[in-house]
């Protein structure tokens, strides 16, 4: 099967006033129809970035992108115009960001907003507009939806605000959704009506998803593949299960190891010491090796190469090679 | 609603009757009164004057004998036009200054948010570099500069337009721009930076992801967030225009309402002093009350009567 998106050896800077920084480091993603994919990572390591510059939704002018290209259905999308994106945008491609309460227009009734992205792409009367609307407002589980219709955002709480937003997104049924930390800012009851709405309307859709998140939970229950990122770099990709139960980068084993098991009460929690680096300050070698429990001294000082830990399983690491390294001595 | 109204309107009553007491002891702190004049009246004749406009009453007489006219609208006689109360002088220079005046406002509107607009869309280009600088100009240049300039070029270099009085349409052209140019700066510059700021939230960020266009997306989404501070200086502003000024009023001999802001006082004018003054202060509040009843229209989620809020 064809990949929907295909993102290869994507790197983007940003200008900023002290001076290039980059934030996506040599990034390549796969997404195929229908599947969900999850990547994770802490906070800045480039998640949303990422995804935004799938979209060309980052600032103009302040962004750049240094290399790589962006398959959608096998066509580039970076010489793409802002005209040519709008018409890819909405329609085969959409995103829901993740603070609901910041991401509606305050000054525009749901309807209103709804209607207006359904007015782009389809043919359709006033009336037509607000039933489809309702319908849609229905399917994300809000109740009474034709009220809903004509109220203001601040009128709604933030589980409704996300659903609204997942529908304005869903509204011309897109090929791919990218969920932005979708459920960061709700509380956990609602998180897990919201992820259930996305799970359903998926299953309808038939839409690829790409969920980004720092919550190792919320990508165990929904996807199939995840991207591990660090520092605007992937270190790890596989299945849910590889990552899970074989994890090979000693980063994903950090974040791992910091996860609470409730099946095992007696698991002492570790963290992992210290902090992402500075993005002005990156280190030469493997960005990782100031915190990394195995650093050796070629972590210091070259990029570490991308190592297959089993069919569809790869991470970026130096242990493997100088495992080799030290098999071949013995011999 | 009516609440609302009544409760504004009976503030405006109280702080109307402290800019009369406000200006009323002002103005007769100056030195010299309407009938002092360089060669001096005979002491029988200044004497009879002043008894006839009571201006030889103790001033507590004369204060307390003001506020009850202006109570019933009566703004008393002037002393410098014999013959005319204030009330006609309102009358009939009003109609002018306000003409003059609001089609000055339209102009710094329009070409103001316009401007504005487009700056902001194009941010640190030279389409924004050279409206900041056009509207830097406007802002520091002085209107009697702008005026000299305006007739020069237009009523003497190439004369297309008549350079002063008040006599049809043509008459408008000049004075009308003098008047607008500061505002249009100023709303420009203000239209900018909210524009700027509001181009910058999440919601536009939403819209751009749903392949919303840009003009829907300037118009539509961002210009209804960013016009409340516009709004808030439009009123004043529409106050201030609409009485006029003094300086395009006087180099465009134009009989507005304008020059009596000034004239009145060397004069020594008294009621036409604190009859244009609460005329004037009238008109602010009025303008204030118009801007807050529009912003709920801008903003849902702004009510004007806050106990109806939800």
């Amino acid at each position: 099967m064809n990949p929907l998106l295909e993102v290869r050896h994507l790197s983007i800077s940003f200008h900023t006033y002290r001076g290039l920084l980059e934030a996506v480091h040599d990034v390549s993603i796969t997404v195929h129809p229908g599947e969900t994919v999850g990547i994770v990572g802490e906070s800045g390591c480039g998640k949303s970035v990422t995804s935004q510059a799938v979209m060309k939704l980052l600032p103009q002018g302040a962004a750049e992108y240094r290399t790589g290209e962006i398959l959608w259905e096998g066509r580039d999308l970076l010489p793409l115009s802002e005209s040519e994106m709008n018409g890819l945008r909405g329609r085969d491609m959409a995103m829901i960001f993740q603070d609901p309460m910041t991401s509606l227009n305050p000054v525009l009734t749901i309807g209103a907003q709804l209607c207006e992205g359904l007015a782009l792409y389809q043919k359709l009367s006033k009336q037509e507009q607000r039933t489809r609307a309702a319908e849609l407002l229905k399917a994300v589980g809000l109740t009474s939806p034709e009220k809903r219709l004509d109220q203001y955002p601040h009128q709604l709480s933030g589980g409704m605000r996300q659903r609204c937003l997942i529908a304005m997104a869903l509204s011309c049924s897109p090929k791919l959704l990218f969920a932005d930390e979708p459920t960061t800012a709700l509380d956990v009851t609602t998180e897990a009506q919201v992820l259930d709405v996305l799970k359903k309307m998926q299953a309808e859709l038939g839409m690829a998803v790409v969920l980004i998140s720092h919550n190792l939970g919320v990508i165990a229950q929904m996807c199939r593949r995840i991207y591990v990122m660090y520092a605007g770099t992937v270190v790890e990709e596989g299945t849910a299960e590889d990552i899970f139960y074989r994890p090979a980068h000693p980063y994903t084993k950090g974040l791992l190891a910091s996860l609470p098991d409730p099946s095992d009460r007696e698991k002492v929690l570790t963290g992992i010491p210290g902090q992402a680096p500075d993005l002005f300050h990156m280190p030469k070698g493997c960005r990782f090796y100031r915190r990394c429990p195995q650093a050796m001294k070629a972590c210091m000082e070259a990029e570490p190469p991308r190592e297959e830990a089993g069919p569809g399983h790869h991470y970026t690491c130096w242990l493997a090679a100088a495992e080799r390294r030290r098999g071949d001595g013995t011999h | 609603m009516a609440i609302y109204l009544a409760k504004r309107l009976l503030g405006a009553c109280i702080v109307l009757w402290a800019v009369i007491t406000i200006t009323f002891g002002l103005m007769h702190a100056i030195p010299g009164g309407p009938f002092t004049q360089e060669k001096k009246l005979p002491p029988a004749v200044m004497a009879t004057v002043e008894a006839r406009y009571h201006l030889d009453e103790p001033l507590w007489n004369q204060y307390v004998d003001y506020v009850r006219h202006a109570a019933v609208l009566d703004l008393g006689p002037s002393y410098k036009y014999p013959g005319k109360t204030v009330n006609d002088i309102i009358a009939e220079t009003l109609p002018v200054s306000a003409e003059l005046g609001l089609i000055s406002l339209f102009l710094a509107i329009g070409a103001g948010v316009l401007a504005g607009m487009a700056a902001a869309w194009y941010k640190n280009t030279w389409v924004d570099y050279g409206m900041m600088i056009g509207a830097t100009l406007g802002v520091s240049v002085p209107s009697f500069i702008f005026a000299a300039v305006l007739i020069q070029l237009f009523a003497f270099t190439w004369p297309v337009l008549p350079a002063a009085l008040w006599k049809g349409p043509a008459y408008v052209i000049l004075p009308a721009l003098a008047l607008a140019a500061q505002p249009t700066a100023f709303i420009m510059r203000l239209t900018r930076s909210s524009l700027v700021d509001a181009l910058g939230q999440d919601y536009i960020r939403t819209a751009r992801s749903r392949g919303i266009g840009p003009w829907s997306l300037l118009y539509r989404h961002a210009l209804r967030n960013a016009l409340l501070p516009v709004v808030s200086y439009i009123g004043p502003l529409a106050a201030a225009l609409m009485t006029g000024s003094f300086i395009v009023e006087t180099i465009f001999a134009i009989p507005g309402l304008g020059r009596h802001f000034v004239t009145s006082i060397y004069n020594r004018d008294y009621t036409v002093i604190l009859g244009i003054t609460i005329f004037y202060s009238f008109l602010i509040m009025m303008m204030n009350l118009l801007v807050d009843l529009i912003y709920p229209l801008l903003d849902p989620r702004i009510t004007v009567d806050s106990r109806k809020e939800e």
